[in-house]
């Protein structure tokens, strides 16, 4: 099946199909860019993103509380807010995102890894092949100091296999859990994978990563019924160039942009694709992109710290606080600390204790913005749709469905006729605007795209 | 009390890794043991009836609903409950009950020894005096609610903070041990459905608690459920936080946000109760920012509220790891921790639960006997332990050795008490099982009776 078999939407591309592109491709649209993006039409939208302009970050440098610059390599939380920052001001919106695509992908905690410094370098290996060849990423996966550490990569020689990063290369990194492999496979890809290493220098901690041939076990290792003596970047290709690998690889890649499995006819189309192209990630995305489900396919939970980097965006606001590294605990998405190997669950970014975390960030991306109910009294009506247009307004004006809307009516309305004394009648009506932020930034509307 | 030692910062970092990693756990230093608990995996929950979010560990497959009729059928407000409180770092057990008057403890604290008169004598041992934060503990002694452990520990104290408290956490001097003691007894005596029998006070898993089998909990504060939102008060904000609850949406994505939101008003509501600090404690505790004192005073109303604790974990404030100026913040973390305990036990003593529950107090090790050159003091061996309650038999277990003969080689205290001795024995008489089955080679320590 050639290339071009993938099916490409074709139905109308306006201000509603742009906000969708803008949340699932990046990190939400800042004010009218919806509208700029739809004018583009959906190939020109999809290409730009794919070949953004030269990088660069646009508006004001990132400050924590006090407005000190941030020391990402150092400083506890500054890590997650470096991040956030690029999140919010790059102008190359896809790779940044496909860079939160690989963190999960090839997901590695600083929990683990105990060093800032290396989080960051992995991160920018993310950044480079973000829309690369995944080949080559992942053999820069592979020798990464945070990676051989978090998954015992250094700790594997020849005389002490150490099997982690063998198993978790072909179960969670290109084949999936038993898909194409057996037990004899994670033995001897470990063999092939031996020989990293590196030195601890007090004051500095772990320095020095480097392949020493000496550890490596040069015998001959069968793996996928191949044999040979294998060294590790054969290791790499040998998952790559083993056939379960397509699939895994386009189905996972899918499930980033659209909630719902692609189907057989596409799954197979995409694989050919990807193939023929040599394993590069960008033909696939931009396919992905432009498929006719994204567009008329069920909304998609935004992760949660998308839906942070976007608020700050609809706001054109900096990371101008440091409450972003602790909200992220709460909210469920603490970057550079995926709850384990696989990454973050995305069946499990809500629930009751997330929701809050999720409340807890519209209140911190909107608190300085909050109206004072002195100075504004009076100075709103008792207008419930009016002002519900202001709250959507504070947002961008993000798409609202009729059942949301009526929702946030119905408050706004009860809300309202509780002013039976003058004093309310010019005071709760800038409440009420206040707390329409807060339920636009949570509603089902707002919270998926 | 600045300058904790690198391996202390690596050991907390390490810790906290435990809550979140699976594996892949890093290994810092050849030979250093893993926390146990390392590699449970971790779920949030909410529970309803038990009104907290909680972080519950090795309960990947449990399903909410399982959980919730757990934790209602589990409920037995007659079992015991243990509550371990940690003192972070190496608690300096020679500040703590202190040999007053003693030339040799002059000599080898030439700036932090303190005074006789500084603080009370301890009447067991009258060589011996409190520190002067540790009034209110001097106070709960005379009432016969105290043993002290003068010189708790072990044989060859390891002083890696992380290798010590290791073993104090998983009840053995064995780095390879996955399972903390507390977990192990869980294994034993809880239930596969209530997380609420092993809980962390904390954000994170205590890894005493860390279980094979069944799973606990973690949760920073019993009113931590709030959802406030600036220049939102009065009817409105009432309105507000009923709205949660009002979106719905036949969509699948949109949909499974309004159901959500909609569990969320309810849930915010059950545990209205429980919000700024509405619940209420009979007896006043110390006003702090540290999340100690709250932590407590939410415990015993968690206790009255008939929720099914038995293994309770809580962190005191400060920071134990006095290797320099140790006299500038140890008094004030200690008698915040001193002053919470004491609140704590007036509290159920109070609400008439005090025969349900005894605090341990431990740290992974006491400090050297000689000051060092930065008016601190390095890490040493054997170290100071209290057990709290209405139950307890409140005389000595163990006894201080003397600074004459009670150093080892090296200046350290020498044990007179091993920590799996007290592990056994609050095995045996207060939880009523079998401590072999918990503690590896428990035939071979003493048992000591430690209760009325």
């Amino acid at each position: 099946m050639a290339a071009a078999d993938v099916p490409v939407y074709h139905g109308p591309f306006g201000k509603r199909e742009a906000e969708r592109l803008l949340w699932r491709a990046g990190f939400g649209p800042k004010p009218g860019e919806a509208k700029d993006v739809a004018r583009k039409g959906l190939k020109r939208a999809v290409d730009d993103l794919l070949h953004p302009p030269r990088a660069r970050l646009i508006g004001p440098a990132p400050t924590a509380d006090g407005g000190e610059p941030l020391a990402p390599r150092d400083a506890w939380g500054h890590d997650h807010l470096w991040w956030l920052d690029r999140m919010v001001r790059s102008n190359q919106q896809l790779v940044e995102r496909m860079t939160l695509v690989w963190h999960d992908w090839f997901a590695t905690s600083n929990a683990g890894v105990g060093s800032q410094k290396w989080m960051l370098t992995q991160n920018k290996l993310f950044r480079k092949h973000a829309l690369g060849n995944f080949e080559s990423l992942l053999i820069g996966v592979t020798r990464d100091p945070a990676m051989l550490i978090w998954l015992n990569g250094r700790d594997n020689t020849k005389w002490a296999p150490n099997e982690n990063y063998a198993r978790e290369l072909m179960e969670i990194f290109t084949l999936g859990a038993g898909n194409g492999y057996t037990e004899e496979d994670v033995r001897e890809q470990a063999r092939s994978l031996t020989g990293w290493r590196n030195d601890w220098v007090d004051g500095e901690g772990d320095v020095n990563f480097r392949y020493d041939s000496s550890r490596h076990d040069n015998g001959v290792k069968v793996v996928f019924g191949k044999s040979g003596n294998f060294g590790w970047e054969d290791a790499c290709r040998l998952c790559i160039h083993h056939s379960p690998h397509l699939t895994y690889f386009v189905r996972r890649l899918w499930s980033y942009f659209i909630p719902t499995p692609p189907p057989a006819t596409t799954e197979s189309a995409l694989k050919t694709l990807y193939k023929r192209s040599g394993y590069d990630i960008a033909p696939v995305v931009g396919a992905i992109l432009k498929h006719p489900r994204l567009y008329t396919g069920p909304a998609m939970l935004k992760p949660p710290v998308v839906q942070v980097a976007g608020m700050l965006r609809a706001r054109r606001r900096p990371v101008d606080t440091g409450a972003w590294a602790w909200i992220s605990e709460i909210d469920g998405q603490r970057l550079f600390y995926p709850p384990n190997v696989a990454g973050w669950t995305e069946e499990r970014w809500l629930d009751t204790s997330t929701f809050r975390g999720r409340w807890i960030a519209a209140n911190y991306a909107s608190r300085k913005y909050a109206l004072d109910p002195g100075a504004s009294s009076g100075k709103f009506p008792l207008d419930a749709k009016d002002l519900l247009s202001r709250a959507l307004d504070f947002w961008g004006n993000p798409a609202m469905r009729t059942d949301t809307r009526t929702a946030l009516l119905g408050f706004a309305n009860s809300a309202l006729s509780d002013a039976d004394q003058n004093w309310k009648k010019a005071q709760y009506p800038v409440l009420v605007l206040n707390a329409l932020r807060m339920l636009v930034a949570v509603s089902p509307d707002y919270q998926t795209c | 009390m600045s300058c904790a030692c690198n391996e202390f910062s690596r050991s907390s970092l390490l810790r906290r890794s435990v809550a979140e990693a699976g594996r892949g756990l890093p290994v810092v230093e050849a030979g250093m043991p893993l926390p146990a608990g390392s590699g449970l995996s971790r779920r949030t929950f909410l529970a309803r009836t038990a009104g907290l979010a909680l972080s519950v560990y090795g309960a990947s497959k449990l399903p909410l609903g399982l959980f919730e009729e757990g934790i209602a059928r589990a409920a037995a407000p007659t079992d015991p409950i243990l509550v371990s409180i940690f003192l972070d770092g190496g608690a300096d057990s020679l500040s703590m009950l202190y040999p007053a008057g003693d030339a040799q403890y002059a000599g080898l604290r030439p700036t932090l020894a303190l005074a006789p008169e500084a603080g009370l004598p301890f009447a067991e041992d009258t060589a011996l005096h409190w520190h002067p934060s540790l009034a209110p503990l001097a106070e709960l002694h005379g009432e016969g609610k105290v043993s002290v452990l003068p010189a708790v520990g072990y044989t060859n104290a390891d002083q890696s903070h992380f290798t010590s408290r290791h073993y104090w956490e998983v009840g053995a001097t064995d780095a390879h041990l996955r399972t903390g003691w507390l977990g192990r007894y869980l294994d034993v005596a809880g239930t596969a459905d209530n997380p609420l029998q092993g809980l962390a006070l904390s954000d994170s898993l205590q890894p005493s608690l860390a279980s094979a089998n069944v799973p606990i909990a973690a949760v920073s504060q019993v009113d931590d459920y709030d959802f406030w939102a600036q220049n939102v008060w009065g009817e409105p904000e009432v309105r507000m936080l009923d709205a949660i609850g009002s979106f719905t949406s036949s969509d699948a994505g949109r949909g499974q946000v309004a159901e959500v939101a909609a569990q969320v008003a309810r849930l915010r509501a059950q545990l209205q109760p429980f919000d700024d600090g509405n619940w209420g404690s009979p007896v006043p505790y110390p006003a702090s920012s540290d999340p100690f004192p709250a932590r407590l005073a939410g415990l015993a109303a968690m206790i009255a509220a008939g929720l099914p604790l038995r293994c309770v974990t809580v962190s005191a404030p400060g920071m134990y790891d006095t290797h320099a100026d140790q006299a500038t913040d140890f008094g004030s973390a200690l008698a915040l921790t001193a002053d919470s305990l004491e609140a704590f036990q007036r509290d159920l003593e109070a609400r008439g639960l005090a025969d349900r529950v005894i605090v341990h107090v431990w740290s992974e090790f006491g400090r050297r006997g000689e000051e060092n050159g930065s008016h601190g003091t390095d890490h040493g061996a054997a170290g100071i332990g209290f057990l709290i309650g209405s139950q307890v038999k409140g005389q000595m277990l163990g006894e201080f050795p003397g600074l004459a003969s009670g150093l080892d080689d090296e200046g350290n205290l020498k044990a007179t008490f091993d920590f799996r001795s007290l592990y056994c024995s609050l095995l045996e008489q207060w939880f009523g099982t079998d401590a072999e089955a918990i503690i590896p080679n428990a035939a071979s320590l003493d048992h000591p009776a430690i209760l009325k």
